[in-house]
């Protein structure tokens, strides 16, 4: 299962290293701080930059660095195969945390408010299920509904509708739990008011909860993107013949052997999501 | 607009799970008056307050608003308006648009609203906040912009939730007055819930003493204080000494101010004599503990208008009480 959570964490690390000045010990507090500070961006940073890095060696070999150059961009550039793969990755991606974000918002909404109703703690468990369970057993569940139903039905086509169906699927969990959590210590009250003041209760949904919620949403709906970006075995099982995500297209190619276009190709997928954090770090912090 | 009480309560009670919050309530609220729930907590105060904003839905009995049967009316249907006791201002939104938003639900064109925003934050000293984030208010500008947020709709009636718990208590004094002025000037309907007996008693009216789900008294705050009709009454608003009378079948509730202290017999149709054992120096009064022969203790509280250069009734010191034959009230329950 893709287990990595990479939240932006809603805690900014801001105060660290602001020792008061009025402190004795300040200077031996501030040194500490910058010190666990290196070695945490270290920690994080070091191996990323090192892939950017090494994107423009000369050499063929990943490990060893033989010079400045830029022809395994232009070799990405060129690898139809590659950008072939990464467009449909990036089609899927977007659709899928589309659909997850309002279907497990209103799952999230579900599991928050509504304290009884026919069947919760199944839906609860069904909500929740495919972060626990095993994305080979996903997969070869996914395969055989739509093996059945276009044997039945001649629908659906494996490929980028089965993928992004598959991906929807995982993806909702986290959307929901990210939801359910945000709502779990929402105020009631500002909900309470805008009914009282005349507002029913899909206008407050609208006007108060939604746009309060929106950070939340926001980040189940990246988790989501990403999640689908480099899903691969689940995507293996779903994918049929002809259509080649982007993973997929990385894991064939490094079994024939790895050259520094792989570094590119990350370089650049970490550079847009980095855009799209600081971008959705922006629209939270504006709205704050 | 009918002559009849503005809201009228009739056999309500509400329990959650086996909590019996509200037990059977039949209460009438007056046009035009400030009238105040009071009780300590979980006696059912903000219970009955919620189920007039519709936010709870009695188990039995009505609720009347102005005349009108309010069972199964959603809280944006009933001509009511509440603020909240956290304000429950949105964050996301600036001050005007906060103040605006009961406006914008009924349609209104724009330019109405905002030159009615601008009345409601005039009106409550806050006219050039408007762009301001809630965050950035001080607490009791808060409370102001909550306040015009709930009066801008015009409601027939006002409910407040412990409108003053949040404020420190020094603001809370001027509010208070502030609060009363406004409800005079506008000659609305508030209905206050709070658990602070000295907010209820300079504030409201009139006032409902509840405990445990039940109103255990109704009366203006005169009547509450001087006129208490049980025990319970009598011991929660400010402080009783409760003696049994006529051989332990009924009590007296006597309160501190109303017995007197002597160095000697005093002439008054009740005298006891007794011991000072503790002594409460408040700077404006001061309350006494006296053992009195009989074994019991009374309360005594005198103001302190001479000043002295020390305790004139220190520890120790024999003194007599001395009360009048109509200083108490008789208490059958």
């Amino acid at each position: 299962m893709p287990g990595r959570a990479r939240l932006p964490s809603p805690k900014r690390s801001r105060d660290v290293g602001t020792a008061s000045p009025q402190s004795r010990f300040g200077f031996a507090q501030a040194g500490f701080a910058f010190t666990m500070l290196a070695f945490g961006y270290a920690f994080l940073y070091l191996p990323i930059a090192l892939v950017i890095v090494y994107s423009f060696n000369e050499s063929r070999l990943v490990t060893v660095w033989a010079g400045f150059s830029t022809k395994w961009w232009s070799a990405l550039f060129a690898n139809e195969a590659m950008l072939g793969a990464a467009w449909l990755s990036l089609r899927i991606a977007l659709v899928s945390a589309t659909v997850a974000a309002v279907i497990g918002l209103a799952a999230g909404y579900a599991l928050a408010r509504v304290p009884r109703f026919f069947g919760r703690t199944l839906f609860g468990s069904l909500v929740i299920a495919p972060m626990v369970m095993p994305e080979v057993v996903m997969g070869i569940s996914m395969l055989l509904l739509f093996v059945g139903s276009d044997r039945l039905m001649g629908w659906p086509i494996r490929g980028f509708l089965t993928i992004a169906i598959a991906h929807i699927t995982f993806s909702i969990a986290f959307v929901a739990v990210v939801v359910q959590a945000r709502l779990a210590d929402f105020d009631r009250s500002l909900e309470e008011a805008a009914m009282d003041l005349g507002a029913t209760p899909w206008t407050t949904f609208r006007t108060i909860t939604l746009p309060l919620i929106a950070p939340a949403v926001g980040s189940g709906w990246l988790l989501a993107f990403t999640l689908s970006l480099d899903d691969l075995i689940l995507t293996q099982f779903v994918a049929g013949a002809q259509s080649e995500t982007l993973p997929m297209r990385v894991y064939s190619s490094v079994r024939l052997g790895v050259d520094p276009q792989i570094n590119a190709l990350a370089t650049i997928i970490m550079v847009v999501a980095a855009c799209a954090l600081i971008f959705s770090g922006w629209l939270t912090r504006r709205k704050a | 607009m009918s002559a009849g009480p503005i809201v009228s309560i009739a056999g309500v009670a509400k329990r959650f799970g086996t909590v019996v919050a509200v037990d059977g309530v039949d209460l009438d609220i007056q046009r035009g008056e400030l009238f105040a729930l009071l009780g300590g907590s979980g006696c059912g105060k903000t219970t009955l307050l919620r189920m007039i904003a519709g936010f709870e839905t009695p188990d039995t009995g009505h609720v009347l608003i102005d005349g009108q049967d309010m069972t199964g009316v959603p809280p944006h249907r009933r001509p009511v308006n509440m603020m909240f006791q956290s304000y429950a201002l949105f964050p996301h939104m600036d001050v005007a648009a906060n103040v605006g938003y009961g406006l914008r639900r009924e349609g209104l064109p724009a330019s109405e609203i905002a030159r009615r925003v601008g009345e409601a934050l005039d009106q409550v000293r806050l006219g050039d906040h408007g762009k301001r984030r809630p965050a950035q208010l001080s607490g009791g500008q808060r409370q102001r912009v909550a306040l015009a947020r709930a009066l801008i709709k015009r409601p027939k009636l006002l409910l407040l939730d412990e409108p003053l718990a949040a404020l420190d208590r020094k603001l809370r004094e001027g509010t208070r007055f502030e609060l009363v002025r406004l409800q005079e000037q506008l000659g609305l309907t508030f209905v206050m819930v709070t658990h602070d007996q000295e907010e209820a008693m300079s504030m409201a009216g009139r006032l409902a003493v509840m405990n445990e789900g039940r109103i255990a008294q109704v009366g203006t705050p005169h009547e509450v204080y001087e006129h208490p009709r049980s025990r319970f009454v009598a011991d929660f608003i400010g402080i009783a000494n409760i003696l049994p009378v006529d051989g332990g079948r009924a009590w007296l509730a006597l309160r501190p101010e109303k017995i007197a202290l002597f160095a000697a017999r005093p002439s008054t149709d009740h005298a006891e004599q007794g011991c000072i054992v503790e002594i409460a120096y408040e700077g404006d009064r001061s309350l006494y503990r006296v053992a009195l022969t009989d074994g019991s203790t009374l309360l005594v509280s005198t103001a302190n208008i001479a000043r002295h250069p020390r305790e004139p009734w220190p520890r120790g010191q024999q003194v007599w009480l001395g009360w009048a034959a109509d200083a108490g009230q008789r208490l059958e329950e």
